[in-house]
């Protein structure tokens, strides 16, 4: 190592974006080589498990693919045309958008109240924390096959008061779509009160201290303190909610099928249907689905940039 | 700066290069050929010789596929695999397999997909095979047709026939004052006899049932009617919906009726598919048309009849499962085997028709368990005077969740609305699709 590289007044002369010209030692390629052994694990199960399963959608949604007939050559833009004017396009789109606010307004709201109701020290703690919790330990498909039982007017609890009443959870588009939600926020309302939970408990207790000592209520430290101080946690539930409602599909599968009336058919079941049950088009399904990702993409963007905005407001 | 620029960009078009190889072969390894193998070479009898078969079907026919394959196993140096895949999954998995040429030597499909799975090559030809069956002529033809391509080239065989037919419990019929032992003649007859059962006001009793957001249910039990009414419910090309005929009206009007009067279980409206028969099976409801194939699973006395027509007639939807040898077997000699034995009178007689199930071949129509169980006889009579009905977009159609042929059955039977020649404009421009 020459004294001159090590001489401040060297380095400062030389410009900061000066392109590179020293050729590796035989040490750094080595390094460099190790550097990707080490990486190629993974970057192996990113290229098939993200990577291949992503050019495959494209290849497909840009292929005459019929299910049961395989590959039949180039389709663009064809598919992507018979996807938006599906008769069920736009229904569903406005159906998942409007599950997707309905539950992230009742799941954010309850498991905010649930937080709160929990956090302070009492007998109960522990007991309602679980309680309200366990649900979210079942799966949404074990879940919501509960509910289809729960719900069945042959083998449900309630069978004999839905024949006493002549109504049925399933069989109308309104009484879908609640008994649904109603199942998510049971299944999830747990889930959501921990993630608020900890946010809750992130919060230092002397700036609470200090807004008593200033004679805050308690709604004013609720305002101004709670909501402000939680929203990195907000950001976090919201863009969890928003997403797994837009991609909803175990629970509408089990309990409604997209039914009655094509009334909760959310644009995941749609994808289904079109590959699995009546078009069977492959191709389609995937120029749906590439419809979709592009939409969430835009969607969290738009989300995340949102609240990183508030926060530097 | 730029030298780094360089190798990200060299880094990602390798990645990409990479994931196209692999995208290319993968999808040079998931085409599949439309065409299909000519099993000429077969033996009358096919080959016997101690291979393993794998046969798929769906679960609605379990119990008849147990029995016809323990029977087969048992008698034969080959050997059949079963699988039994859950109705609402056995396209997708038949899709996914027939994508990959990973399809099972033999399997069975609803005869109304059969038209549109022998269109895209997924069976075999076996014309010269069936036609060299000296009973040809006995087998269902509904299901025949339903496996003969445009070139007249034959696929499939009958695997399990299912007809729907019009079952009444007796025992709430002499309840409400009707007569046990006499089906209603025709379709008006019917609504009155649901009616009456409904006026005796028993609790958890209905009239009737049926699925009404079940596409395939519906055409199961309703196309029926139609038929025993002298109309049609396609054109003969398979092309065109001719579901807004006035005996179609009738039917729609009668149902609307009888929903409106309280007479039909009131899940009925929700009914997906899943327990379409649980109220009558129950023994909660009056009379429904019903699945043949569930006459030995009915815990009471139940009278069977053929399905009436608005001014009488009877029909049934000669429905089940073709089953033919797929593409990808490499052991067509086999599977034919198990094809031919399935058509013989130790299959058809002493394992179909023996635990009540209807035969395929009109020869053994009148077997001696047919003749124990009068039903039966009857079952087997209404089979000659049935229908299948064949179009390429059948379940698209009509058997899909959410199909435009519900949408016309519950605006018209649950709405009420007028709307019947625009729901079927709609069934029609999928059929010509």
């Amino acid at each position: 190592m020459s004294a001159d590289t090590l001489t401040p007044s060297t380095r400062a002369a030389s410009p900061p974006s000066a392109p590179r010209t020293r050729r590796r030692t035989p040490r750094a390629r080595r390094d460099a080589v190790r550097g990707w052994l080490y990486a190629s694990p993974t970057a192996l199960f990113v290229v098939f498990v993200f990577l291949v399963p992503l050019v495959l959608v494209l290849q497909m949604s840009a292929s005459d693919w019929p299910l049961l007939a395989g590959n039949r050559g180039w389709n663009l833009p064809q598919n992507y045309i018979d996807a938006v004017d599906h008769r069920l396009f736009w229904d569903s789109i406005w159906f998942t958008l409007k599950y997707t606010v309905v539950t992230t307004v009742l799941l954010i709201g309850l498991g905010l109240g649930l937080a709160l109701l929990v956090q302070e020290s009492t007998r109960w703690k522990s007991f309602l924390r679980t309680s309200f919790l366990v649900p979210s330990a079942l799966g949404l498909a074990s879940a919501s096959l509960l509910f289809y039982v729960l719900y069945s007017p042959y083998a449900g609890p309630f069978a004999d008061l839905m024949r006493a009443w002549g109504f049925t959870f399933l069989g109308t588009p309104e009484g879908a779509l609640w008994s649904t939600v109603f199942l998510i926020v049971w299944r999830y309302a747990g889930f959501y009160m921990l993630l608020m939970l900890v946010g809750l408990q992130a919060i230092p207790d002397d700036v609470y201290e200090a807004a008593r000592i200033d004679g805050a209520s308690t709604w004013q430290t609720f305002r101004s303190i709670t909501v402000p101080l939680l929203r990195p946690t907000f950001a976090l539930t919201i863009v969890l909610c928003v997403t797994g409602s837009l991609l909803a599909f175990e629970q509408f599968y089990i309990l409604t099928k997209g039914g009655p009336d094509n009334s909760t058919m959310t644009i995941v079941q749609l994808i289904y249907n079109v590959a699995f049950q009546g078009q069977n088009n492959l191709g389609i399904a995937a120029a749906l689905s590439v419809i979709v990702l592009l939409a969430l993409i835009v969607i969290n963007i738009l989300q995340l940039r949102a609240f990183r905005r508030a926060d530097e407001d | 700066m730029i030298t780094t620029r360089r190798r990200g960009a060299l880094r990602a078009a390798t990645a990409l290069v990479t994931a196209g190889a692999l995208i290319g072969a993968l999808a040079a390894c998931s085409g599949t050929g439309s065409t299909t193998t000519p099993a000429e070479s077969i033996p009358a009898e096919g080959v016997d010789d101690g291979s393993t078969l794998t046969l798929w079907t769906r679960a609605p026919l379990e119990k008849q596929a147990n029995l016809l394959v323990d029977a087969y196993n048992a008698t034969h140096e080959n050997q059949v695999e079963l699988t039994v895949v859950p109705n609402d999954d056995y396209v997708a998995k038949v899709g996914a397999a027939a994508g990959s040429g990973g399809l099972p030597d033999l399997f069975a499909a609803d005869i109304v997909y059969v038209p549109n799975w022998v269109e895209q090559g997924l069976f075999q030809d076996l014309s010269t095979q069936i036609d060299g069956l000296d009973y040809k002529d006995e087998i269902n033809k509904g299901h025949l047709s339903a496996g003969t391509d445009a070139d007249g080239n034959e696929h499939v065989l009958p695997f399990v026939l299912d007809l729907s037919m019009l079952f009444w419990n007796k025992e709430l019929f002499a309840e409400a004052g009707l007569d046990p032992e006499k089906a209603p003649a025709t379709l008006e007859e019917y609504a009155e006899a649901a009616k009456q059962i409904q006026a005796l006001d028993k609790e958890g009793v209905y009239g009737t049932a049926t699925g009404l957001n079940c596409g395939g249910c519906l055409v199961f039990t309703w196309f029926p009617s139609i038929w025993a009414s002298g109309e049609e419910v396609l054109s003969e090309d398979g092309r065109e919906s001719l579901l807004a005929n006035d005996a179609a009206q009738e039917v729609y009007a009668t149902w609307h009726e009888l929903w409106e009067s309280g007479a039909v279980l009131p899940s009925s409206q929700d009914e997906a598919g899943p327990t379409w028969t649980a109220g009558f099976t129950e023994g909660n409801v009056g009379l429904m048309f019903y699945p043949a194939t569930l006459l030995s699973s009915t815990p009471f006395d139940a009278g069977v009849a053929g399905i009436p027509g608005v001014d009488g007639g009877a029909s049934t939807f000669v429905g089940g499962d073709g089953i033919g040898v797929s593409k990808d077997s490499e052991q067509s000699a086999q599977a034919w085997n198990f094809l031919t034995w399935l058509m013989s009178e130790e299959a058809q007689v002493e394992v179909l028709a023996k635990n009540n199930d209807v035969v395929s071949r009109a020869d053994f129509a009148d077997n001696e368990y047919a003749a124990q169980d009068p039903r039966l006889v009857t079952i087997n009579e209404v089979a000659s005077e049935g229908d299948t009905p064949v179009a390429l977009n059948f379940q698209q159609a009509f058997n899909a969740p959410g199909s435009p042929w519900l949408t016309l059955v519950r605006n018209a039977v649950l709405q009420g609305t007028d709307t019947v020649d625009a729901d079927n404009d709609a069934i029609t421009e999928i059929l010509a699709q």
